[in-house]
C-alpha cells in the first residue's frame, strides 16, 4: 500500500474549557474514501476544520505526505492541496458557475485582467468529466437546483485539491434523486488519486461510498473499520456506545 | 456552449437575464422621448441643452461609480454629499494659498481620508456602514459649515477652473472627459479585474468569499475609500465649474446618486451591479431634472416626481432580488 496522504496523530482541540476532540489519530490514503460518522456534536465538523486549517489543533500533529504541517487558516490548507465542500454551500449565488469555480483564485491574462476564456473552458471541461449537469458555465448559481449547486461545489474542490477533499454532509440538504447524483460524483473522484474524507449521517450512503469507516463519539475515536468487513449494527453500536443484543 | 449539458432551466435563465439588463435603457429612452415630444418647443432637444445635462451630471456620475463599488460589496455610503463639500472647500482654501497642485492633493486627500475612516470603522471595528456613514454624513456636514463660517470661497485659479470645469480638450468639454475616463476606468476595474470580482463576491456571500481566501475586511475598506476619493473628485468638479466652493455643494446629491445607481441595475444588497448602468441612471436623473424644470414644475413638484421614480426603481430592484 502507498504512503498515507494525511496522518493525524493525537489531535486534541479545546474550545475554552470544552474538549471537542481528544487523542484522535487517523490515516487517509490516496484513492481512498474514508467516512467519518458520529452523533451530533461528536466533533466531526471540528475535525474537518482542523484538517482544512480553519482551527489549529490545541495539540497533536498533522502530517501531509510525510511532512508535518502547521496551519492557521483555510488559505494555508488550500496551499497544501486540501479543499472542503461545506454542507451549507459556500457559493456566491449571483455570480456565474465559472466565477465560483475560481473564486479567490481567478487566473489573469497577460494584461493582468481576468482570463474569462480560460475559466470558462476549464469549468466546462471539468463539469463534463464529473457529469455535473448544468445549463452552462455562464449560468448563475441561484438558477441551479440544490444538486447542481453541490455538484459545482464538488467540481471546484476537485479542481483545486491535489491531496485531499473533505466533504461535510454534502447531501444533507438534498432530495433523493439529487443525493444519488452527488453520490455518483463523489464515487468518481476515487480515480483521481486524492484522499477523500466524507462526513455523513446516512449509513446507507457511508456503506455505498466508503472504503473505511471511522467512528467518533464525544470527541474520541471509537474505532476504524474496513467497510467490507463490518455491518450497520456494529457501526451503530459504536456510534451510540450501546451494545446491541 | 456544449448543448449536451443543456438542462431544463435554460428558458428561465435566459428570460431573467434579458429583462433586468435592459430596464434602465428602456426607461432612459422612454423619458427622453417623453420630454422630446412634450418640450419640443421649449428647447429640450437643442445641442446646448443636452450637453448641459451631461455637464451638470458629471459630479453625480463620478459619485455613482464609487457607490456601485460600495453597494456591490453589500455596503452603503451616505456620507458622499458631505465629502463633496469638505473636499471642495479644502481645495478652494488650499488653492488660494498654495496653488492648483496643492489644492487638488488636499481636496482629493480629504475625500480619501474620510473614506478611509468610514472603511476602517466598517471593516475593522465591524460597525454597519449604514450607521457609520450616517454619522460621518452629519459630522462632516458640520465640519464643512464650520470650515469657513458658512462663507463661500471663490476659486479664481484659471488652470484649476479650466481643468475641472469650463475648459475643453480637442473640442470636448473637460467635464465630459472626466465622465468618460472615470466610467471607462471604473468599468474596467469593476468587470475585468480580480478586485472587481472580489467586491462582487463579498457583497454576494461574505462567508463564501472569506473561505475562498478573499480578505473581506480589505474589500470593505477599499470600496469605502474609493467612494470617498470619488466624492472628493466630484467636489473638485463642482468647485471648478462653479468657480467657488460652499458648504451647500453636494447637499442634495445623495438621493440622486443612490437613485442613479439603483435604476442602473446595482442591487441594494450587493453581489450585482453595473458601472455603465449607473452612468445611464445618472443621465436619466439629470434629464429628469432638466425636463421637469423646463416643463415649469415647481421645486416641490419636482421633488415629488423624483421621489416616485426612485420608489419605482427600488421596487424593481428588490423584486429581482427575491426571485
Ligand atoms: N467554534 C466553537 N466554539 C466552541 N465550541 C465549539 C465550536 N465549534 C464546535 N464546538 C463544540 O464542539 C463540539 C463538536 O461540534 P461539531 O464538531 O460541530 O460536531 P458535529 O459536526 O460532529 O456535529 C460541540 O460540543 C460543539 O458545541
Ligand atoms: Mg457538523
Amino acid at each position: 500500500m502507498s504512503a498515507p496522504i494525511l496522518q493525524l496523530q493525537d489531535i486534541r482541540k479545546n474550545f475554552g474549557g470544552l474538549t471537542a476532540i481528544e487523542n484522535f489519530s487517523l490515516e487517509v490514503f490516496p484513492g481512498e474514501i474514508v467516512a467519518l460518522v458520529g452523533d451530533n456534536g461528536a466533533g466531526k465538523s471540528t475535525l474537518v476544520k482542523i484538517i482544512s486549517g480553519v482551527h489549529p489543533p490545541s495539540s497533536g500533529t498533522i502530517t501531509i505526505e510525510g511532512k508535518p504541517v502547521t496551519m492557521s487558516n483555510a488559505t494555508m490548507g488550500r496551499a497544501h492541496g486540501i479543499e472542503v465542500v461545506y454542507q451549507d454551500l459556500a457559493l456566491a449565488d449571483q455570480q456565474t458557475v465559472y466565477m465560483n469555480m475560481f473564486l479567490g483564485r481567478e487566473p489573469l491574462n497577460r494584461f493582468g485582467l481576468l482570463d474569462r476564456r480560460r475559466m470558462i473552458d476549464e469549468t466546462e471541461k471539468l463539469v463534463k468529466e464529473l457529469d455535473v449537469r448544468i445549463p452552462s458555465a455562464h449560468a448563475t448559481i441561484r438558477d441551479l437546483s440544490g444538486g447542481q449547486r453541490q455538484g459545482v461545489a464538488i467540481a471546484r474542490a476537485t479542481h483545486w485539491a491535489s491531496k485531499l477533499i473533505l466533504l461535510d454532509e454534502p447531501t444533507a440538504a438534498l432530495g433523493v434523486a439529487e443525493t444519488a447524483k452527488v453520490e455518483a460524483i463523489v464515487q468518481s473522484l476515487e480515480q483521481r488519486n486524492v484522499g477523500i474524507l466524507i462526513i455523513s449521517h446516512s449509513l446507507d450512503q457511508v456503506f455505498k461510498l466508503s472504503d473505511r469507516i471511522c467512528v467518533l463519539r464525544r470527541g474520541k475515536q471509537i474505532g476504524v473499520r474496513e467497510t467490507k468487513k463490518t455491518d450497520k449494527n456494529e457501526i451503530i453500536a459504536m456510534i451510540t456506545g450501546l451494545q446491541q443484543q | 456552449m456544449t448543448s449536451a449539458n443543456t438542462g431544463t432551466e435554460v428558458g428561465s435563465f435566459a428570460s431573467r437575464f434579458n429583462l433586468q439588463q435592459y430596464v434602465v435603457y428602456l426607461g432612459f429612452l422612454a423619458i427622453f422621448l417623453f420630454f422630446a415630444f412634450m418640450l419640443r418647443d421649449s428647447g429640450f432637444l437643442t445641442v446646448r441643452n443636452l450637453s448641459n445635462i451631461v455637464l451638470q451630471t458629471a459630479p453625480v456620475t463620478i459619485m455613482a461609480i464609487g457607490l456601485v463599488f460600495v453597494m456591490s460589496a453589500g455596503e452603503i455610503d451616505l456620507s458622499i454629499g458631505s465629502i463633496v463639500a469638505v473636499s471642495a472647500l479644502t481645495a478652494a482654501v488650499t488653492i488660494a494659498s498654495y496653488g492648483m497642485a496643492a489644492g487638488i492633493v488636499a481636496g482629493l486627500g480629504a475625500g480619501i481620508l474620510i473614506g478611509l475612516i468610514n472603511g476602517a470603522l466598517v471593516a475593522y471595528v465591524r460597525l454597519p456602514s449604514f450607521l457609520v456613514t450616517l454619522a460621518t454624513m452629519g459630522l462632516f456636514a458640520g465640519v464643512s459649515r464650520s470650515m469657513t463660517d458658512l462663507r463661500s470661497i471663490s476659486v479664481t485659479n484659471e488652470a484649476f477652473t479650466g481643468f475641472f470645469g469650463s475648459g475643453s480638450l480637442l473640442g470636448v468639454p473637460s467635464l465630459i472627459w472626466w465622465t468618460v475616463i472615470a466610467i471607462a476606468v471604473g468599468h474596467l476595474i469593476y468587470r475585468e479585474t480580480r478586485f472587481g470580482a472580489h467586491v462582487l463576491a463579498t457583497g454576494d456571500n461574505a462567508r463564501a468569499a472569506s473561505v475562498s481566501g478573499i480578505s473581506v475586511p480589505k474589500i470593505r475598506l477599499a470600496v469605502l475609500t474609493i467612494s470617498g476619493g470619488l466624492a472628493g473628485l466630484a467636489g473638485l468638479l463642482y468647485a471648478g465649474r462653479l468657480q467657488a466652493a460652499k458648504y451647500t455643494l453636494g447637499e442634495t446629491d445623495l438621493m440622486t446618486v443612490i437613485a442613479a445607481v439603483i435604476v442602473g441595475g446595482t442591487l441594494l444588497n450587493g453581489g450585482k451591479g453595473s458601472i455603465v448602468g449607473a452612468l445611464v441612471g445618472s443621465l436619466m436623473m439629470g434629464m429628469l431634472n432638466n425636463g421637469l424644470i423646463l416643463m415649469g414644475l415647481s421645486v416641490s413638484d419636482q421633488m415629488i416626481v423624483r421621489g416616485l421614480i426612485i420608489l419605482t426603481a427600488v421596487a424593481v430592484s428588490l423584486r429581482d432580488k427575491s426571485r
